[in-house]
């Protein structure tokens, strides 16, 4: 009695779990697999082949796209990963008290506020009539107006601004838990600040790392507003050409194609990721 | 590098300059933004023309404020109602997740919960477009079979709330499993022992501990809703959610109305987050 019971209540905990995943994960990525290999040859009639594949890699636009948007996001995360160390060593080891709460704080505040707010206000700086611009000829650096808006350097700034949180909060979780006895020892054994860096950091440092690189990373390839308000006409990001195929297009089949790509590349670099780090998805996503 | 190890005044200065020049990074954008929605001027830019409320009052043409801008009103709506419904599903799902995983041993359990993880590391843009892929063709056979419509699997609010409880589910389940690991299950056994059904222990002992945590997920839920952008892009219909409306405004020329909403979302979106934390310290008390 007791045990059929529980055995209910078991089914009923699995139920929704399976319900949300079969629903809304699973058959979904299916479904896009199965368009994404089907190719118009008429009005509602359909083929099923590689053809959506092709026209990726036969049209330079489409892949050159997709490998810029691969490379500016590795940069994104080398970039955050060398910008967001240093502050989370320093808030996570040289902050005691009440001031790591806050500076911890003033960095979740921007994490808070809406992507499109967050670009909206990189738009305000950079553009021609914007804060810096107005601020260098106001100086003497510069004599007229100059846009700083709708070039690369502006979308790694935005991405790079976006996605630092999150770069920033498991490197201070994971520095946290280092016993600065740790630290300490390695100096008395004569390390210099370097060696320690090396060898007793990094290593403690690496779930948080590696949980930080992989959010980042697919938050930067995934992105779609930062590039499009800040990089102009000429800067393409592949979730761009994803949207046009699917909205103005109307290609779902081609764009189902582009979003498998996607998804392909994004799986493939974080399970190298955490192949080469020797870590696990429960380890780094489910902390 | 750490407090008791002596350092050169240099190094640590400079230490100090790159911490302060990074916060300066950190709040430049969002503080001009709250600047410029006072600038009594059409574009949210410099010269600086004065003060004025007008961006939040005003309602003469062109200076109409957030208060009465009707589309901005519309879409804080439609986002209102997409939150609370995402929130709600997804912290009751969650909630059943937490269970499940933290208390139950059962075969597939490691697949299952990567299975569960998943969503973390699919692109918004994907998890949209696999919806609104999915929804239409059960659409489609849907209404070849029957010869009715179903609205509902089309682009539209409904779309919206199941894209963006796809991945929010996670966060909870992530933040409910993670109290629920603490709770002394000894509690719920005395409770038993005293005479208590199952799922009253489990109603008046194991959820009210639960409950800063399921409070927490469900304001973040909330936050996350109000400013996803790129799964709600794919699946709008008709009525657009506030990211969405502001969007298309940024997109034809902006006005500082919309530095004014988004000083509104700051500030409630900063109020929010410092309430969860609260949630959270309250947690870590007990």
């Amino acid at each position: 009695m007791r045990s059929d019971q529980s055995k209910l209540g078991f089914y009923l905990l699995l139920s929704p779990l399976l319900l949300w995943l079969v629903t809304l994960i699973i058959l979904p990525h299916m479904g896009l697999f199965a368009v994404s290999i089907s190719e118009k040859v008429g009005v509602r009639e359909y083929e099923t082949g590689f053809g959506n594949y092709a026209v990726f890699f036969n049209e330079p636009l489409y892949w050159r796209t997709f490998a810029r948007t691969a490379i500016m996001s590795i940069m994104t995360t080398v970039l955050t990963l060398l910008l967001g160390f240093p502050i989370a060593y320093y808030i996570a080891k040289l902050m005691r008290g009440r001031a790591k709460t806050t500076l911890f704080l003033m960095c979740l505040i921007p994490f808070w506020v809406s992507e499109l707010v967050r670009t909206f206000g990189w738009m305000i700086l950079l553009r021609e009539t914007g804060v810096l611009s107005n601020f260098l000829q106001f100086i003497g650096v510069i004599d007229g107006p100059v846009e700083f808006l709708y070039n690369d350097a502006a979308i790694m700034v935005g991405l790079v601004y976006t996605s630092i949180l999150f770069m920033i909060v498991p490197l201070v979780t994971t520095l946290d838990s280092l016993d600065d006895s740790l630290i300490e020892a390695g100096y008395d054994l004569g390390g210099s600040g370097f060696s320690i860096l090396r060898e007793i950091v990094i290593p403690h440092a690496m779930p948080g790392i590696v949980s930080g690189c992989i959010v980042v990373f697919m938050l930067s390839l995934g992105n779609y507003l930062t590039p499009i308000l800040l990089g102009g006409k000429d800067s393409l990001w592949f979730t761009g050409l994803i949207y046009t195929q699917f909205i103005t297009r109307f290609n779902w089949e081609l764009g189902s194609a582009f979003g498998f790509l996607l998804l392909a590349l994004s799986s493939t670099i974080v399970f190298l990721g955490l192949k080469l780090s020797r870590q696990s998805l429960t380890n780094t996503m489910g902390r | 590098m750490i407090p008791t190890v002596p350092q050169s005044s240099v190094l640590k200065w400079s230490y100090r300059a790159y911490v302060t020049l990074f916060f300066v990074y950190l709040a430049l954008p969002l503080s001009v933004v709250c600047v410029f929605a006072f600038n009594n001027s059409l574009f949210p830019s410099l010269p600086w023309e004065g003060f004025t409320l007008a961006w939040f009052f005003g309602t003469e043409a062109p200076f109409i404020g957030v208060f009465h801008e009707r589309s901005i009103l519309r879409a804080i709506g439609t986002s209102a109602f997409v939150a609370v419904w995402v929130a709600g599903l997804s912290v009751a799902v969650g909630t059943c997740n937490a269970f499940l995983f933290v208390r139950h041993d059962f075969r597939g359990k490691g697949m299952l919960y990567i299975l569960m993880l998943l969503p973390l590391i699919i692109p918004g843009v994907i998890l949209g477009i696999s919806i609104l892929v999915f929804a239409s063709s059960v659409a489609n056979t849907l209404e070849d079979a029957t010869g009715l419509w179903f609205d509902g699997l089309r682009p539209g609010l409904i779309l919206v709330i199941l894209g963006q409880f796809s991945f929010i589910t996670t966060f909870a389940t992530l933040v409910i499993s993670a109290r629920l690991q603490k709770f002394d299950q000894s509690l719920e056994e005395a409770a038993l022992n005293l005479g208590a059904t199952r799922w009253g222990a489990v109603r008046q002992i194991t959820l009210p501990f639960l409950l800063p945590a399921i409070t927490g997920a469900g304001v973040v839920a909330v936050l996350m809703s109000f400013e996803n952008f790129n799964t709600t892009l794919m699946l709008v219909g008709s009525d657009s959610p506030l990211t969405i409306t502001m969007f298309d405004k940024l997109k034809h020329g902006s006005t500082p109305v919309l530095n004014a909403v988004s000083l509104l979302l700051i500030i409630l979106s900063a109020t929010l987050g410092v309430l969860s934390l609260i949630f959270q310290r309250s947690k870590n008390e007990k």
